[in-house]
């Protein structure tokens, strides 16, 4: 007995001797960003060395404000992913916040802001149901959104038709209240004669607000831990279910910011738009370093990611290449950046 | 001196932390536990022994707060509860740390042992973690248990099992648990991480908890255990103090005495090698020093 059991312990001593062997470099490394950032100074440098008007403090700032509307939605598909889950009806919710904003305002001609307001509770709903149901039906995401995002797609269309016999909502510009919404969701100011819109600020802020709730909350904790391992979670006495849903409609929440953004851009909103764009938050997220399967990952690697997706999309027009390529191009980005997350991780797992 | 006695009287006479007697468990018309009585005190290791279907699982369950029990009675420091939940029987102080779902393998080892329990700064919406601080003791508790780390913020599923199940136990210890139920924490593990497991039961057990360990393993079950309930088909084959029982017979028990014997006359039947089998099988089951009878006590 004693002797399986006498096992010789040595004092630890205060600073570990084994950690001298850690470089910063491999500290550096282990953040899941890493892949995405060499990636994005790759692109930029490539864009900055064949595309003479990519090089314009003009086109920096159009490209940031077209990765910005892309990557907000992103910031909670990255939450979402990081807490093991997927959501395919984000591109469209996006869509149906903007609807439902615009419609609501027009036809019970109320303030701009009461449609605001009623759109959010909308996209809180959606993201409510999707999460509910994930959690009640144990059903995987990607089915159950899967599901949501073609009602919605059909929601969308049909309800508009009947609401305004179009297939999009009127003008909504002359209605009160709308400039300060404008002001709030799609404004735009110079610093240095260069013009800058404001969902690049917000972009900032989500980033910012989403890493701090990743990185230094118990909220955080608990999302990656629900990506993780919801069992051993759920052993510990984290509340999964909770977790999840809150993401889903943290999702919610961001696609009605993005969905206001587009209303108040456009001031009319076409009911077929933002098919697709779901997969391009999920490629931000996963570029960016979230691991499809949950538990890791990082919401400024999805804001890389976005920012990669905006620099590929203008960059081919501003090189002068033929724009038909370009979801060859971000299939291959994508593919590409899938490799070398996973050779930097195995890197940084290796350099322990 | 008269204190003293005093102080042992009324040791003798508290109520043990957890007390089951004739427990059982029905689900639908299947019998999953019957009849099962066991006890843990502080300081005190329990041992619950059984092969796969034994209906070790269910006895877990039940003591944990997954399910209540439709018979008999369970008590907590001598008072009968019907747990809820898990998060209910933890409030009471009895934890459980199971084989699979101890951590989270993608986390680091601080935020794993916090999980759940983190340490805030602050109120309200704006209350931080206390990194630090949660760092620190992370590996102040894992170097008290003598889990020597190079890096908590090493992501746990870098450990090996032995050493995860250890940080397990030693959260669980940190965060006020009195009653420790370890479910087969040594069952996948090689002979000398299972020692380091076995090692930081004593350890807890020394602390004053009273630890129930489940494993279909007499030989790692006997050198910590203060009791022993064996199971089988979901009823009790015994019960038994150490004094009352050899490792011999423990193993004998456990190997099922009784199947052997029956196992060695069908062999024998066989002839040719299945018989020399037999043979050695009759050694091995002497050397036990058991007859089937034996293993029915």
């Amino acid at each position: 007995m004693t002797q399986t059991l006498d096992v010789v312990q040595k004092p630890p001593p205060s600073r570990d001797e084994r950690m001298a062997t850690r470089s910063p470099l491999s500290r550096l490394l282990n953040r899941p960003e890493v892949g995405a950032l060499m990636g994005a100074i790759v692109i930029y440098l490539i864009f900055f060395g064949v595309a003479e008007p990519f090089r314009s403090a003009d086109s920096l700032s159009s490209v940031l404000y077209l990765s910005s509307t892309y990557g907000i939605p992103a910031v909670a598909v990255a939450l979402l992913m990081i807490g093991g889950e997927f959501d395919l009806s984000a591109g469209v919710a996006v869509t149906s916040s903007a609807l439902v904003a615009s419609m609501f305002s027009y036809q019970f001609t109320t303030n701009m802001w009461i449609g605001v307001l009623v759109a959010l509770v909308v996209a809180l709903a959606i993201g409510f149901i999707n999460g509910y149901l994930v959690v009640k039906t144990g059903i995987p995401s990607f089915l159950v959104t899967l599901g949501t995002f073609f009602m919605l797609r059909g929601l969308n269309l049909a309800i508009t038709k009947q609401v305004t016999g179009n297939v999009g909502t009127n003008d909504v510009s002359d209605i009160q209240g709308f400039d300060s919404a404008k002001k709030v969701f799609a404004s735009s100011f110079d610093v240095g004669g260069v013009s800058i819109r404001i969902t690049l600020i917000w972009w900032i802020v989500f980033v910012a607000v989403a890493t701090w709730v990743l990185l230094r909350t118990h909220l955080g904790n608990w999302i990656f831990s629900t990506g993780g391992s919801a069992a051993s979670s759920r052993a510990v006495g984290v509340p999964v279910n909770r977790v999840k849903i809150g993401l889903f409609m943290t999702v919610g929440f961001l696609c009605w910011f993005t969905g206001m953004h587009i209303l108040f851009n456009n001031n009319t909103v076409q009911s077929g738009i933002g098919l697709g764009n779901e997969f391009i938050y999920i490629v931000a997220a996963v570029v960016g370093g979230c691991l499809l399967t949950g538990g890791y990952g990082s919401v400024i690697g999805a804001a890389i990611g976005a920012f990669i997706f905006g620099m590929a999309n203008l960059g081919i027009v501003y090189a002068g290449w033929n724009p038909d390529w370009f979801y060859f191009f971000l299939g291959a980005l994508l593919l590409g950046a899938i490799l070398l997350n996973n050779w930097v991780r195995k890197r940084a797992e290796a350099m322990r | 001196m008269t204190t003293a006695t005093a102080e042992s009287t009324a040791e003798r006479t508290r109520a043990p932390l957890v007390r089951l007697v004739d427990a059982g468990k029905h689900y639908g018309n299947i019998i999953a536990l019957q009849g099962v009585s066991l006890e843990v005190g502080g300081g005190e290791v329990t041992c619950v022994l059984g092969d796969n279907g034994a209906g070790k699982s269910t006895l877990i369950k039940i003591i944990a707060g997954l399910h209540k029990h439709d018979e008999g009675s369970y008590e907590v420091d001598g008072k009968p509860v019907h747990f809820d939940s898990p998060r209910e029987a933890l409030d009471r102080g009895i934890a459980t740390v199971y084989q699979d779902l101890a951590v989270v393998p993608l986390m680091p080892v601080w935020r794993n042992f916090f999980l759940g329990n983190e340490v805030r700064k602050g109120v309200g919406p704006v209350s931080l973690m206390d990194i630090r601080f949660m760092k620190r003791t992370a590996k102040k508790e894992l170097s008290d248990m003598g889990i020597d780390l190079r890096d908590v913020d090493q992501p746990i599923g870098t450990l090996s099992g032995g050493e995860r199940q250890c940080v397990a136990i030693a959260r669980a210890v940190y965060f006020g648990a009195k009653v420790l139920i370890l479910d087969e924490p040594t069952a996948a593990l090689g002979v000398k991480q299972s020692g380091v497991v076995l090692k930081y039961v004593l350890q807890a057990k020394e602390r004053g908890l009273g630890v129930i360990f489940i494993t279909h393993n007499p030989h790692h079950a006997y050198p910590v255990g203060d009791r022993f309930l064996l199971l089988k088909r979901g009823r009790s084959l015994g019960y038994y103090s150490k004094g009352e029982i050899s490792r011999d017979e423990l193993t004998a028990l456990m190997a099922g005495g009784a199947e052997l014997e029956e196992l060695h006359h069908e062999l024998e039947r066989g002839g040719g090698a299945l018989a020399e089998a037999a043979q050695e099988m009759e050694e091995d089951v002497k050397e036990l020093g058991i007859t089937p009878a034996g293993g029915r006590t």
